[in-house]
């Protein structure tokens, strides 16, 4: 089966409080020298048939739609190559 | 005739039955609403409620939007009929695409729950007649994800065009851009509002009845319509 994969982050210029929290708990941990945080999601998509063009256009159409806001969130839409 | 206000219930609204409750000490005659039926049984008005409709799955109100009962309330918003979309209602708007910008994580990372002022900025939408112009009110507020975001231009052309409809007084609860607690579309039949008002309706569950006025706001706006 084929996988498409789809990132989720939030825009540049939004404020992403989840990846400042985590970035303000990394030192205490020990986890030091890592300057900025940002919290995305990520959504793995199974294809029932091939990945062709016909298909990447309808999961992006899904991403722009649905998947992601696209007021406050970027998307990109890759192919993962099966092992 | 009396007028009808329906109010929807997703799968995880919460405060459905206050908005019904509130809907009814205003005058009206409230009407349940599901999510999986298109058919708004002649109602006059639609409310949607605050509560986590799909679990807040994806994000706050992003599932809800494509609920069957939304596709005709975005069809029949559009040609102006009042919408009031509270807390997870307001998120459900913004989705939808029916009031720009969006509801993001609280800046403090804390759900907040405490008792809100706010100044009417605008008094002159379907839900807000019954107020004046820069009027101070108590209501409830409790969100997670309350925090009002949208570009430059978007901001500036809500001001421009007075579609903020209210905002947080003393206190910004959740870092809302401009401290923006609800916004209107451009014809102000579309009200989004992050408090509650529909807390705040009766002496012995509210911290004061000042809540009512978007209630009965909208029956003289639909009896003079």
């Amino acid at each position: 089966m084929a996988r498409v994969v789809v990132d989720v982050m939030l825009k540049p210029e939004i404020l992403d409080p989840q990846g400042q929290a985590v970035q303000r708990a990394l030192p205490r941990l020990g986890f030091d020298g890592i300057a900025d945080v940002r919290q995305g999601k990520r959504f793995e998509l199974e294809l029932e048939g091939p990945v062709d063009d016909a298909a990447l256009a309808r999961i992006r159409e899904a991403a722009e739609t649905f998947l992601a806001n696209t007021v406050i969130e970027d998307f990109t839409v890759r192919v993962e190559e099966s092992q | 005739m009396t007028t009808r206000v329906g109010v929807v219930t997703f799968p995880g609204s919460l405060d459905d039955r206050d908005a019904q409750r509130a809907v009814r000490l205003a005058g009206a005659e409230p009407v349940a609403l599901w999510h999986r039926d298109k058919d708004l049984h002649q109602v006059d008005a639609v409310v949607l409620p605050g509560g986590f409709s799909y679990g807040d799955y994806l994000r706050c109100g992003a599932i809800s939007r494509f609920s069957p009962v939304m596709d005709t309330i975005i069809e029949q918003a559009k040609l102006g009929m009042p919408v009031l979309g509270i807390c997870n209602g307001f998120q459900v708007l913004c989705e939808s695409h029916l009031l720009p910008g969006a509801l993001t994580r609280n800046d403090s990372l804390h759900f907040i729950c405490r008792d809100q002022k706010l100044r009417i900025e605008n008094a002159s939408t379907a839900w807000t007649g019954d107020y004046t112009q820069g009027q101070e009110i108590v209501v409830p507020l409790k969100n997670g994800e309350g925090r009002f975001v949208a570009d430059e231009h978007v901001l500036d052309a809500l001001e421009a065009e007075g579609r903020i409809v209210a905002r947080y007084l003393d206190v910004n609860p959740n870092g809302s851009y401009r401290d923006i607690a609800g916004i209107s579309n451009a014809a102000g039949n579309v009200v989004g509002l992050m408090p509650h008002p529909e807390h705040a309706i009766e002496p012995l569950t509210g911290p004061t009845t000042e809540g009512l006025g978007f209630f009965t706001s909208v029956l003289k706006q639909l009896v003079s319509a």
